[in-house]
C-alpha cells in the first residue's frame, strides 16, 4: 500500500535574479517498508526536496504540486498539523550530528521531546523511553549518557542520538539527509546498518539522500538521480548499477573510482560546472553538459520514457546514450 | 565548576587590586599634592602642611597605600574632609539609594529588551521588527539626562503624577520611595534598553538560523515552541555579556540622573566630592564603584556556566 505518493513537487526559491526552481516536477511512491535514495551533487535539489517533504522549506519558498501521506496532501494542511505529523508520523535524519544538537540541552532531554510532544507522556516516562532508544541504537551507558550534553559524545554517538530522536514516536517515514557525510569513514558502516536494521525492524519506509553511490548499493531499494532539480532517472539500484540510461547517470558513475580500474586509469570528470538554478533553461537541465544533446533537447523539459519495467529516464536520447554506452 | 569559580574569583580580586593601585596612583603619587588641591591655591603654606600631616601624607606612598588597602578590607573608608564623618556611613547611606536605584533600572532594562528583542526577531523584516529597530535607534541617540528632563516636564509639571525631584527616604515607606525612583529609574532603562533589544535581535536571529533550530522543528515543535525551549537559552550568551557591560554604564549614568532629579545617592556623593576637592571621598568612591563593576562581570561569568555547559567542563 502507498505510503508516500509525490506528484509534480515543485519547490521554487525566490532569488535577486527570479525564482530557481530547486525541484522540478519531481514524482515517485513509495510503499511501507520500502526505501528510496534520492542520488546527485550538491545543489542537485535533494535536500530542498526532503526539506520541502516536511514542511520545513526555506520561508518564502513556493511549493507546489502534491505531497499525499496516506492520502492525505500535506500541502493543503495548516502549520498545526504539520506540527503534528513532523517527528510523529514522519521523521528526519540531518547531516551535521555537530550542530543538528541543541549544544546546552542534554542529550535525554532532546530525546524525549518528540514523547512528550506528541504521546503527552510525562517527563520521568519520556526520559526512561529516552534510555531505552538510546540503549536501541546502540549508546553505550545509555542512562548515564542521557545526562550528557552534545559536546561530550562523539560524531557517531551524536548521530546515533540522533537517529533515537527521529525513532522517538516510531515513524511511518525516515528521511535521513546524508547521514554519514559528516562521520568518520570507520563509523559510516555502523551508522548505515543501524538506519537500515531499524527500518527493517520497524517497517519504515525510509528515504535516503546521499551523494555517495556506494551507499546506495547497499541500503536501498529503488533510487532517483537527480540534476538540476529534476528526477532525470529512476529505476530499482539493482536496475541502475546494471545499466544507466540517462547521460548524466552514466557521467556520474563514470566518475566513480573503481577497485579493479587499471593503475593510472583515469577517471572520467563531467565537463562543466553545475549551473545555478536560477539559469536553468525550461528545457532539459543537463542539456549544457550533455555530451549527446541535440536541438529538441533545448525545446521543453523531457518527459520520464520507460527504459525497462520499472526503470524511466528523462531523456528524448535514450537511443543515443544506449549505444554511447556500449561503445 | 569549583575550578572554574576559583579562577573567575582569583581574577576578581586581581582586577580589584589594579583598580586600586590606579586610583591611588592618579590621585596621590602623580605631581600635584593632595593637600594643596583640597585647599586651593591661596591656602596658608602652614595650613597645607598641617593637613598633609593629617591626612598622613607625609608617610611614604608604599605605607600610605597599604594602609589604605587596609582599610577598605575591614571597611574603615577614613574620614570625610568636607563632611568630617566617616566614608564608610556616608557612602551606607547613599548606597541605599543608588543600588535599588540601579537594580530597577537594570530590572526594567532587561525586560523590556527581552521582550522587544524576541518580538523584533520572531517578527522579522515586519513592521513589528522596524518599529523596534526604529526604537532602538532613537533610544541610542537620546542622551538619558535630556530624556529625564522631558519626563519631569510631562509626567510631574504636566500631569502632576510624580514629584520633580528628591528622595523621601525609605522611611517615608516603600511606595513613595519607589515612586520617586520611578522616573529616574526610567531615564537611566531606556538607553540601555534600546541597546540591549537591539543586540538580543540579532543573537535571536543568529540562533534561529542554527541547524538544531531546524531540527527541533522537524520533532514538530512550532514556531514558538522552539524559540523558547531552544533559541532563547542560546541567544542568552551575547544578550549577558552586553548586560554586564551596561551595569557599568548604568552606575555611571547615576551620576547625572542623580543630579538632575536631586537624589541624595552615590553619583551624586562623588558629584559633590569632586566639586569640594574631597579626595578621600572621591578616591574611596571610585574604587567602590569599581568594586561593584567588577563584582557584576564576576557575577555575569557565573553566569556563562549556568547557562553554557560547555563552559563548566573547560579547563
Amino acid at each position: 500500500m502507498t505510503l508516500l505518493a509525490v506528484e509534480d513537487l515543485t519547490v521554487s526559491l525566490p532569488t535577486r535574479r527570479g525564482w530557481a526552481r530547486a525541484v522540478r516536477d519531481l514524482s515517485f511512491a513509495l510503499d511501507r517498508g520500502q526505501t528510496l535514495g534520492l542520488v546527485g551533487e550538491s545543489g542537485c535539489g535533494k535536500s530542498m526536496t526532503a526539506l520541502a517533504l516536511m514542511g520545513l522549506q526555506p520561508e518564502g519558498a513556493r511549493v507546489a504540486g502534491r505531497i499525499a501521506l496516506d492520502g492525505e496532501d500535506l500541502l493543503t494542511l495548516d502549520e498545526a498539523d504539520l506540527c503534528r505529523i513532523r517527528g510523529n508520523r514522519m521523521a528526519m535524519i540531518f547531516q551535521e550530528p555537530m550542530t543538528a544538537l541543541n549544544p546546552l540541552q542534554p542529550i535525554g532531554r532532546q530525546v524525549s521531546e518528540p514523547l512528550r510532544l506528541h504521546r503527552r507522556v510525562g517527563r520521568a516516562e519520556a526520559e526512561r523511553e529516552a534510555v531505552r532508544l538510546l540503549d536501541r541504537v546502540g549508546l553505550p551507558n545509555a542512562a548515564q549518557r542521557a545526562h550528557a550534553h552534545p559536546h561530550m559524545l562523539s560524531g557517531g554517538q551524536r548521530q546515533r542520538a540522533m537517529i533515537a530522536m527521529a525513532l522517538a514516536c516510531g515513524p511511518d517515514l525516515l528521511i535521513a539527509d546524508e547521514p554519514t557525510t559528516a562521520l568518520d569513514v570507520t563509523i559510516q558502516g555502523q551508522i548505515l546498518d543501524l538506519v537500515i536494521e531499524l527500518v527493517d525492524e520497524r517497517g519504515m519506509a525510509l528515504i535516503l539522500i546521499t551523494h555517495d553511490l556506494g551507499v546506495i548499493a547497499e541500503t536501498v531499494d529503488r533510487v532517483i538521480v537527480m540534476y538540476g532539480g529534476a528526477g532525470v532517472e529512476e529505476a530499482s539500484s539493482e536496475a541502475l548499477f546494471d545499466y544507466r540510461a540517462h547521460p548524466y547517470s552514466q557521467g556520474l558513475f563514470a566518475a566513480l573510482p573503481q577497485i579493479g580500474l587499471a593503475r593510472g586509469a583515469r577517471l572520467e570528470p563531467i565537463p562543466g560546472t553545475v549551473p545555478d538554478l536560477a539559469d536553468l533553461p525550461d528545457a532539459c537541465t543537463f542539456v549544457d553538459r550533455c555530451p549527446i544533446a541535440a536541438g529538441a533537447c533545448r525545446a521543453a523539459p523531457p518527459p520520464p520514457l520507460a527504459v525497462a519495467r520499472g526503470h524511466r529516464a528523462r531523456c528524448i536520447r535514450l537511443e543515443e546514450a544506449r549505444n554511447r554506452s556500449i561503445r | 565548576m569549583a575550578f572554574f569559580l576559583l579562577r573567575r574569583f582569583g581574577t576578581l580580586i586581581g582586577t580589584l587590586l589594579a583598580a586600586s593601585l590606579v586610583v591611588f596612583l592618579v590621585l596621590e603619587v602623580l605631581p600635584g599634592d593632595p593637600a594643596q588641591v583640597m585647599l586651593g591655591v591661596d591656602a596658608e603654606p602652614s595650613t597645607v602642611e598641617a593637613l598633609r600631616r593629617k591626612l598622613g601624607l607625609d608617610r611614604p606612598p608604599v605605607e600610605r597605600y597599604l594602609a589604605w588597602i587596609a582599610g577598605l578590607a575591614t571597611g574603615d573608608l577614613g574620614i570625610s574632609y568636607t563632611y568630617s564623618v566617616p566614608v564608610s556611613e556616608l557612602i551606607a547611606e547613599r548606597l541605599v539609594l543608588t543600588i535599588p536605584l540601579a537594580l530597577i533600572a537594570m530590572a526594567m532594562t532587561v525586560a523590556i529588551a527581552l521582550g522587544l528583542g524576541l518580538y523584533a526577531a520572531s517578527h522579522h523584516g515586519k513592521p513589528g521588527d522596524w518599529g523596534v529597530m526604529a526604537f532602538g535607534q532613537l533610544g541610542i541617540a537620546i542622551p538619558n539626562f535630556w530624556f529625564a528632563i522631558l519626563l519631569i516636564l510631562y509626567f510631574s509639571v504636566h500631569l502632576g503624577w510624580f514629584s520633580a525631584g528628591g528622595f523621601p527616604g525609605w522611611s517615608a515607606g516603600i511606595l513613595p520611595a519607589l515612586q520617586s525612583l520611578l522616573l529616574p529609574a526610567i531615564s537611566l532603562a531606556i538607553v540601555q534598553a534600546a541597546i540591549l533589544a537591539r543586540v538580543t535581535r540579532s543573537a535571536v536571529l543568529e540562533v534561529l538560523r542554527e541547524d538544531f533550530v531546524r531540527t527541533a522543528r522537524a520533532k514538530g515543535l512550532s514556531r514558538r515552541q522552539a524559540l523558547w525551549r531552544h533559541v532563547l537559552r542560546n541567544a542568552l550568551i551575547p544578550v549577558v555579556t552586553i548586560m554586564g557591560l551596561q551595569f557599568a554604564n548604568l552606575l555611571t549614568g547615576t551620576i547625572i540622573i542623580e543630579n538632575v532629579f536631586y537624589l541624595p545617592g552615590v553619583g551624586r556623593l562623588v558629584f559633590q566630592a569632586i566639586s569640594q576637592r574631597d579626595l578621600i571621598v572621591v578616591k574611596d568612591v571610585v574604587v567602590l564603584i569599581a568594586a561593584l563593576v567588577v563584582v557584576v562581570n564576576f557575577l555575569v561569568d557565573v553566569l556563562y556556566a549556568v547557562i553554557d555547559p560547555r563552559l563548566r567542563t573547560q579547563r
